[in-house]
């Protein structure tokens, strides 16, 4: 029974491989926009569902690790001619320190305490760009719009077009990402970050090194951020800081956590695309009213947490769950939901 | 004439089945306890009867039906409830808590019951302006079940009020709720480990075990049971 | 030294607003133990109420009382038909529901009234005294009256009324206030209400002390007030009045005499809140610590 549900999420996740590998073969250039939009907010959420999800330390403040990660690789492109790829490794160590910085303090802090403190950390960024990266890029704004990254010959074969170039650059990070958690939450750490969020003193009695435990979770899920925000480089062809978008982001990835499920290994994925391609939906519902959309967005979250609170991911097994008891055999092991 | 009678309750907490059918009544005037070890249902049992818990049987207050009716409305009925774990407002100081236990009253006597349960517990009169997180359990003990009785209830549920108390506290709080017994003619049902002081106020008794009675009696009767006196009374 | 003092009294205007919005946070998380996402929104819509009033002719005073009793029943709805289906979920869930919230009503607000910036006309003459050399204009007087006013009332309220006694039961233990017969869902829906109501207070006294009413003009009160809240302790509302006005203060002054602040004063409270919270977690005023969210 174990094996088989093994086998059919391996099925289901090879097959919506293909798919996202089809993708850019299938849609024009505009509308390839949100696929690819979705494919970085699937890292970002990934990283946070591993802070908040797993360990239990909210953030509404990512949006600003998302913008060290977007600065940083806009910055080496732009000013030190580097390659999209080789700025990678240095936005992760940058991102990790950056990350473990702010873990420190946040150790002393819970629940709503931290989550205001993150979120000051969002409101703060932008200020701060203004102030120190504005000589890189236009004055007032700090948008740098570093080269784009163009497709180069060999890739001809299945991407003629840059676009479709990046979407491919940007899937290939985003499986590695995903495989990166996905054996993290597996591993010693993963249940290391559980055992801290469900009870602390007791990990502590076990010999898991709270502290350790905390601060790291806080430098990686930094890392997920700040790597999605280089690949919206990619994307967008700018790194910005805006006061509403970094503000914006950072909620935004911890709706497509929990409305995809947290603790759950695809829920942060799922919940991006949600996230994305629902404000997509939300736009086109009402055509000649664009001010409308966040309205219906809005909505759209309130009636999604009203149907499913415990995100996609735990309403799915719920429903397996009910099934699998009509036929007689013992209900699955649920997620224990996040405190 | 019942003023509780609960017929095939059962209930639990989500997909786990705690009562499995239980059937008791409480008549006017009387003290029942039900007995039984940790995990056997007890506080379960008085959390169905007082609308926290959704249950299925039947719970009548004065032959009513009062099953899936709300905490509050209950509470209204004058069904008085003192939680495990004593459940006052610790915010709040002493005499507050007992004006919240008036809550639902709107007679002018409230001023006069403060001072009627300050009577019985001078302890809390002494504190009155103070916060009630502040106080030892014991007095915390005494102010929740003031504040139950500021409710003027007909039926009062004590579950486990000697739970981390002092010996000494204890018996004293139950030599209280015997002469309260007595005077006012309030019926109470106490849920409780310790046997051998429960017995000693109540009238009748029942045993629960992994949520069914097992056994029910006079307190008397449960006295001389030999598996009650092994397994409550610790006596062989 | 008159700098000093008008700075100071520039700081504690703002403050004072801050407090107010705090004020209403605290309110919702003491009842609720919800952080209340959308209260700057909230806030931000009862404020173009007052706008559109004044600008069908009512008078400033008359069009704030109007749009306070709007947002009172407002703030009801809220709880009744948003809050009340998912009070005992995750606090996850709940926090969405607000953020949800947050989107919609701004852009309700945005659909409803435009997004071109209005003029809100002040309660307050534009009289002004000079004490010292120090210029006291009305207005200043008025925001602190108003807030001296709003903590009286609400003290009032809590101590001394039946409603209050039970606005504080519930708070303090939900499921005991149940089994004394207190609907809590009563109180909850009182809760959001007067919450409610301060924040259409607050922003209708706040927006005529900046150059217009927008669609962003309560986003970083919102910041400022849960920062407030956050140094105060979220259980208190002492705490929330106090960390208002050190918020507001502490940022003027930073303007004022701290070149390397200058655009980025927002780093004030979070050093603020940074340094207290190292060594009081709960707050200045705050008794717990704060887990829910």
């Amino acid at each position: 029974m174990a094996s088989r549900r093994k086998w059919t999420s391996f099925a289901v996740a090879m097959l919506v491989l293909a798919w996202l590998a089809y993708v850019p073969q299938f849609y024009g250039q505009s509308e390839l926009v949100p696929w690819s939009e979705a494919l970085y907010f699937s890292i970002a959420a990934l990283g946070l569902n591993l802070l908040t999800g797993y360990n239990g330390q909210i953030s509404i403040g990512h949006g600003a690790f998302f913008g060290v990660g977007a600065y940083t690789t806009a910055i080496l492109m732009e000013h030190n001619a580097w390659q999209f790829l080789p700025t990678l490794p240095i936005v992760i160590a940058v991102a990790l320190v950056v990350g473990a910085a702010f873990g420190f303090p946040a150790l002393r802090l819970k629940g709503l305490y931290l989550a205001l403190i993150t979120l000051g950390i969002a409101a703060l960024f932008p200020d701060l760009v203004n102030r120190f990266a504005s000589k890189y890029g236009t004055a007032g704004t700090s948008l740098i719009q570093p080269p784009r990254v163009l497709a180069p010959e060999w890739a001809s074969g299945f991407a003629e077009a840059d676009d479709q170039y990046r979407y491919y650059m940007l899937l290939v990070v985003g499986v590695v990402m995903l495989i990166l958690a996905a054996n993290l939450v597996r591993g010693r750490f993963g249940r290391a970050l559980v055992a801290v969020r469900d009870h602390e003193a007791a990990a502590s009695t076990l010999g898991v090194n709270i502290a350790r435990v905390k601060v790291g979770a806080f430098a990686i899920s930094a890392a997920y951020a700040a790597v999605a925000g280089s690949l919206s480089v990619l994307v967008n062809g700018s790194a910005n800081a805006g006061k509403i978008e970094v503000f914006r982001q950072s909620i935004l990835f911890l709706v497509a956590v929990v409305i995809g499920g947290t603790a759950t290994v695809a829920g942060p994925v799922i919940g991006a695309y949600v996230v994305v391609f629902g404000q997509d939906f939300a736009k086109d519902i009402f055509d000649d009213k664009p001010e409308l959309a966040p309205a219906v967005f809005g909505v759209l979250l309130v009636v999604l947490m009203y149907v499913l609170p415990d995100g996609i991911v735990g309403g799915w097994r719920r429903l397996i769950a009910r099934r699998s008891r009509s036929d007689g055999l013992p209900p699955l092991p649920s997620a224990s939901p996040a405190h | 004439m019942s003023v509780l009678k609960v017929h095939d309750l059962r209930g639990g907490y989500g997909p786990v089945r705690v009562l499995h059918g239980l059937s008791f009544e409480v008549n006017a005037g009387e003290i029942v306890v039900i007995l039984g070890a940790n995990g056997s249902g007890k506080t379960t049992t008085l959390r169905a009867v007082s609308g926290m818990l959704n249950a299925t049987g039947s719970v009548l207050l004065h032959g009513e039906e009062v099953l899936g009716r709300s905490p509050e409305r209950i509470a209204r009925s004058r069904v008085a409830h003192v939680p495990q774990g004593r459940g006052t407002f610790p915010e709040l100081t002493v005499e507050e808590n007992l004006r919240v236990g008036a809550y639902s009253r709107s007679d002018s006597a409230i001023a006069d019951d403060i001072d009627r349960w300050f009577g019985v517990f001078p302890r809390l009169k002494e504190r009155r302006h103070q916060q009630a997180g502040s106080m030892s359990g014991g007095e915390q003990q005494m102010l929740a079940v003031s504040r139950a009785l500021m409710m003027n209830p007909e039926l009062l549920l004590l579950d486990e009020p000697s739970l981390g108390l002092a010996p000494l506290v204890t018996q004293e709080l139950f030599e209280q709720l015997g002469t309260l017994n007595r005077t006012t003619s309030i019926s109470m049902l106490v849920v409780e480990q310790n046997a051998n002081l429960a017995l000693k106020i109540a009238q009748r008794g029942y045993v629960l075990e992994a949520g069914l009675i097992v056994a029910s009696g006079t307190a008397a009767e449960l006295k001389s049971n030999d598996e009650v006196r092994k397994a409550y009374l610790g006596m062989a | 030294m008159t700098l000093f003092l008008q700075q100071l009294m520039n700081g504690i205007g703002n403050g004072v607003v801050y407090a107010s919005v705090a004020l209403a946070l605290v309110l919702i998380y003491r009842t609720t133990g919800i952080l209340n996402f959308a209260q700057g929104e909230m806030a931000l819509f009862s404020t173009y109420i007052t706008w559109k009033l004044t600008d069908a002719g009512l008078g400033i005073i008359a069009a704030i009382a109007v749009s306070t009793l709007i947002a009172f029943v407002f703030g009801a709805i809220i709880e009744r038909v948003l809050i009340r289906p998912v009070e005992h979920a995750s606090p996850f869930v709940i926090l969405i529901v607000t953020i949800g919230m947050f989107l919609a009503i701004s852009s309700i607000t945005v659909t409803i009234f435009g997004d071109d910036e209005k003029q809100l006309p002040s309660a307050f003459s534009e009289r002004a005294w000079s004490v010292a050399d120090v210029s006291v204009t009305l207005e200043f007087v008025g925001l602190v009256v108003v807030l001296a006013a709003e903590c009286l009332l609400l003290w009032l309220l809590l101590q001394r009324t039946k409603l209050g006694l039970g606005l504080r039961a519930v708070a303090s233990n939900p499921e005991s206030a149940r089994l004394v017969g207190i609907s809590s869902g009563t109180m909850l829906m009182f809760g959001w209400a007067i919450a409610a109501a301060l924040g259409a207070i607050g922003g209708a006294v706040y927006v005529p002390t900046t150059p217009a009413l927008t669609a962003g003009s309560m986003q970083a009160v919102l910041v400022y007030a849960l920062a407030a809240a956050t140094l105060g302790g979220f259980d208190s509302p002492l705490g929330a009045v106090v960390g208002g006005l050190i918020v507001g203060v502490a940022e003027a002054l930073a303007i004022q005499y701290v070149e390397p602040l200058h655009d980025i004063t927002l780093v004030v409270p979070f050093i603020l809140i940074g340094a207290v919270l190292l060594f009081k977690p709960t707050g200045l005023f705050g008794r717990r610590i704060v887990e829910r969210v």
